[in-house]
């Protein structure tokens, strides 16, 4: 790899003003060429039948088609294009745009799209299903990565938010059903994953447990009692505590029949409008408001904060506890919409993949919430293209998230600044 | 809120079975710059920490226009007219100006939204009548370390601070920044603030008291007007008489052994923290390096022994070349080297003094038997350099992270010179050192020059390279500005330390 000519240690020669890094337009030309080659000239012959809306839609839009070869180096030469012009920028000694890699990636994807459809034994795939299921995946992964702007904004590292989403999928499970009534297991839902949080809040803030270690065992702790109970209670009488109702979908009259964005915006459950809602409250709440500037001090430098009268303490717990209970309503997703029941370890790793996204969205809500659709898209297409029978074995398809999350956080992160005092209990004096 | 008289009666301040302050008596009449002046570890930063609601105090009550208050943070005594400015910053780096000013009494319009404007109004106001030249946009880790502290002074001034509480502000600072302050605490008195200036700088102490008080082990020596002597003043310190001025003769300079050659070291982020500096040490001469703290001080130091990554130039010693050598190597070629972070890179805290002073010689006859260590040899040892260096420690198995700071800075340096030397490096050879300790640690320094050694000195305090150098290279942004002889006037020396080279190109580089 030429990146690393870049960063050679030793060779310190004349003083140059400081060039810009290789590593995007490398990685662009890379990318590029192994899309010219595997997508281009190796292309499958069959056409990619792409549906941008279903039948029945008020408004039915034609389905893109897209010969798999042709598609192919079109679309190859397009990020050949985008590569070639940021080397251009490079040797003029300027960086990349920023928009340059996200409108790579997505043509990129786009190209694997057509590439892995087109090769399957149906090549036919509905793109508003796809975007749509993204994000219906994602949304408990924006929930936990909320939780974890939160509370690593304030300067507690969470890393019990698969906890927190696993006690918020049985609380949601056991009191919707109970009460017959999803909306009150969505508000037990909140308050369980705020109780785990307040485990986290109390151990790492007032007894200066280190807290990835209270997290890990937050995690197992929750996996335990969760996976006990469900043995014990939910099992033997599901009828009785296991068969939650669902949380019903309000689509909004006309707006949900655009095609694409309809079903995506406007065509969710309250939990699904509730995480728009809190991804903006969350990035005003931090950004623009009194109360922001404040946990962000906290998170930066609590004692700057202490000798300006906060209250470090209190602040991290309060912000901790509401993370949780965050988290806790991503968690009543799971059983509540997606799934109609709990089941062992219904969360699967899912709370990993959100502190990976809010790291990728670099501690940012609405970079956390990208992220999360990202990794939501990469579970999504998994799943759909098992249905439609591609070449791929299933066993690499299940990777796909996971790569995607190595990938982008390794990769695409670059030098990111966590908060100054993520991690660090704050003691007085 | 008019003007404000303050009052600490009795005050006592304990951890444990420690007393940091014990019945100190202060009172600070309104408008006046009163200085506490003592030694590093003495109790001042305590004692306005308690002032300033951080600490809560053992005993003893503050009172403020004779009303006694107690203050439960330090939001209460911001609301009693106490503005405090610490020696660390406590500014959020990656905050503007304005939000850092506006912190904890942030302004906020419809739906609690943030609305600065007023905060960016009073920052300017206050910036152009004491003319800080401090734009309410700028991002604070930007700014130059002297700015800074002038956003630290518009935070107590923009909630109406009527005490001013500086704890060391000058320590961070290049000799003509330290005057620019001088002159705004002169200006914010004049405009009826008063101001409790924390120091254990004689020449700042005297230049702009009114009143100072000298605190020795927690307690209140005495008050002293500004007209007493230097002397006098270290002695209230210290407690004891000392001599301020170290008698050293002439330097014999011999061979030139220590030859640095276009030196340059690379940064994570690419730049170049030392700039292709040369430089050599004659045997018998010691040159002190000035400069500001963080202008690749550590780094020239590290790279010559070996510790820093991305090193290019050249290092002889004797004729050998030190660069790339293992650093142990390095010091078998006879380098003695004294870190500026002796907690951190000069001693192992929980080992005891006896281990200490033998770290660097622990694999070898005397001190190791085979694969063993001979413990009587290293008691010897202990024994032996603890007398030699006057370390006050309770044993020679007490651990060294226990001692004071001058007792730690002894051992390392008992270390460091119980070597046969070709070459003695001290970086920060007394900092957060007493006075008593640095007069000994000096005449140490200058005994090993006088030995034949070639010695460089590092250190940001001007009156120390003052007093050792013979001559003197300034150190700016990694550039090394010049090499002027010692006896060059300390404005020259400021200036340099600013960047600027010597006038009459008198450097010998």
């Amino acid at each position: 790899m030429t990146t690393a000519t870049a960063s050679k240690p030793g060779a310190a020669g004349p003083t140059t003003a400081a060039r810009p890094s290789l590593k995007v337009p490398v990685s662009l030309g890379v990318l590029s060429l192994v899309a010219l080659v595997f997508f281009g000239f190796f292309g499958p012959s069959k056409t990619a039948e792409m549906k941008v809306s279903e039948q029945g839609d008020a408004i039915v839009l034609p389905a893109l088609l897209i010969p798999g070869q042709a598609g192919g180096i079109v679309l190859a030469v397009l990020l050949l294009a985008m590569a070639a012009y940021s080397i251009y920028l490079w040797t003029k000694g300027e960086r990349s745009p920023k928009w340059l890699p996200i409108v790579f990636a997505v043509v990129f994807v786009f190209a694997l799209l057509v590439w892995i459809v087109a090769g399957a034994r149906e090549p036919s795939i509905s793109l508003a299903g796809l975007i749509a299921g993204s994000v219906t995946l994602a949304v408990p992964l924006v929930f936990g990565s909320l939780s974890g702007v939160l509370c690593e904004r304030v300067g507690v590292v969470n890393i019990a938010i698969e906890g927190q989403l696993l006690g918020g999928a049985f609380t949601a499970a056991l009191v919707a059903t109970v009460t017959h009534n999803a909306y009150i297991g969505l508000l037990a839902a909140a308050a369980a994953g705020a109780l785990v949080s307040m485990v986290l809040a109390v151990f790492s803030i007032k007894y200066l447990v280190n807290q990835i270690i209270v997290g890990v065992v937050l995690n197992v702790l929750v996996s335990g009692v969760t996976g006990f109970l469900f043995g014990t209670v939910m099992a033997p009488d599901k009828e009785l505590f296991n068969t939650p109702p669902r949380l019903d979908i309000l689509p909004i009259p006309v707006l949900s029949d655009i095609p694409l964005i309809g079903p995506i915006l406007f065509e969710q459950s309250v939990a699904g409008y509730l995480m728009y809602v809190a991804v903006a409250v969350v990035w005003v709440g931090l950004f623009k408001t009194r109360w922001g500037l404040r946990v962000r001090a906290v998170g930066e430098h609590p004692q700057a904060a202490d000798t300006l009268g906060i209250n470090v303490n209190a602040t991290r717990f309060w912000n901790v506890t509401l993370g949780g209970a965050i988290a806790g309503i991503g968690g009543a997703i799971f059983t509540l919409v997606t799934i109609d029941s709990f089941t062992k370890e219904i969360s699967g790793g899912r709370g990993f993949i959100a502190l990976a996204a809010l790291i990728f969205g670099r501690w940012n809500p609405i970079g956390a919430f990208l992220a999360s659709l990202l990794f939501g898209f990469a579970y999504n297409l998994q799943s759909i293209l098992g249905i439609i029978g591609t070449p791929v074995p299933s066993q690499f398809m299940a990777m796909l998230p996971y790569l995607v999350t190595i990938f982008a956080v390794a990769g695409l992160v670059g030098k990111s600044r966590p908060p100054a005092a993520s991690g660090i209990p704050y003691v007085k004096g | 809120m008019g003007v404000v008289k303050l009052e600490l009666q009795g005050i006592s301040k304990a951890f444990g079975s420690f007393y940091a302050n014990q019945d100190i008596d202060l009172v600070v009449e309104s408008g006046q710059i009163h200085c506490l002046l003592g030694e590093n570890g003495a109790g001042k930063s305590t004692l306005m920490n308690v002032l300033y609601g951080l600490y809560e105090p053992t005993a003893g009550r503050i009172l403020v226009d004779g009303k006694p208050v107690t203050f439960r943070g330090p939001g209460d005594a911001m609301a009693a007219g106490i503005g405090m400015v610490h020696q660390h910053f406590m500014l959020v780096p990656v905050f503007t100006v304005a939000e850092n000013v506006a912190l904890g009494a942030e302004p906020t319009g419809p739906g609690g939204l943030l609305s600065l404007d007023t905060t960016r109004r009073k920052i300017r106001e206050i910036s152009d009548r004491y003319g800080f030249d401090v734009d309410p946009d700028a991002l604070v880790e930007d700014l130059p370390v002297g700015v800074q502290q002038r956003v630290e002074i518009i935070k107590a001034l923009v909630r109406n601070a009527k005490v001013l509480i500086l704890d060391e502000p000058t320590a961070v600072l290049t000799p003509q920044e330290t005057d620019e302050l001088l002159d705004i605490m002169r200006q914010l008195k004049a405009s009826g603030t008063s101001i409790v200036f924390i120091s254990h700088k004689l020449r700042e102490v005297k230049a702009v008291s009114d009143v100072i008080t000298v605190i020795r082990r927690g307690k209140v020596v005495g008050d002293a007007p500004p007209t007493a002597s230097p002397t006098e003043l270290a002695s209230m310190m210290v407690g004891r008489p000392v001599s301020l001025s170290l008698d050293k003769a002439e330097a014999q300079p011999g061979d030139r052994t220590f030859v640095v050659k276009d030196l340059t070291v690379r940064a994570a982020n690419g730049t170049n923290v030392v700039d292709g500096i040369s430089f050599d040490i004659a045997q018998g001469e010691i040159l002190a390096v000035a400069g500001v703290q963080g202008n690749g001080q550590t780094e020239l130091t590290e790279a010559i022994l070996g510790v820093q990554d991305h090193v290019s130039g050249s290092v002889t010693l004797d004729g050998k070349e030190l660069l790339g050598l293992p650093v142990k190597d390095v010091l078998r070629s006879g380098v003695g080297f004294v870190p500026e972070d002796r907690t951190h890179d000069g001693l192992v805290g929980p080992f005891s003094v006896a281990e200490n002073l033998v770290l660097d010689l622990y694999d070898r006859a005397p001190f190791a038997k085979g694969v063993g260590m001979n413990p009587a040899k290293v008691a010897e040892n202990a024994a032996a350099k603890i007398k030699e260096f006057d370390i006050r420690t309770p044993s020679a198995g007490s651990a060294a992270g226990t001692l004071s700071g001058g007792n730690q800075q002894k051992v390392v340096m008992a270390r460091e010179l119980s070597r046969p030397l070709r070459l003695f490096i001290a970086s920060q050879p007394t900092r957060g050192v007493d006075v008593g300790s640095i007069e000994f640690l000096h005449r140490r320094i200058v005994a090993e020059r006088d030995a034949g050694t070639p010695v460089m000195i590092v250190s940001t305090e001007l009156d120390e390279v003052v007093e050792l150098a013979d001559r003197i290279a300034v150190l700016y942004k990694g550039k090394l500005v010049g090499i002027v002889p010692a006896g060059t006037p300390r404005d020259t020396l400021g200036l340099m330390m600013a960047g600027v080279g010597p006038e009459g190109g008198s450097d010998d580089n």
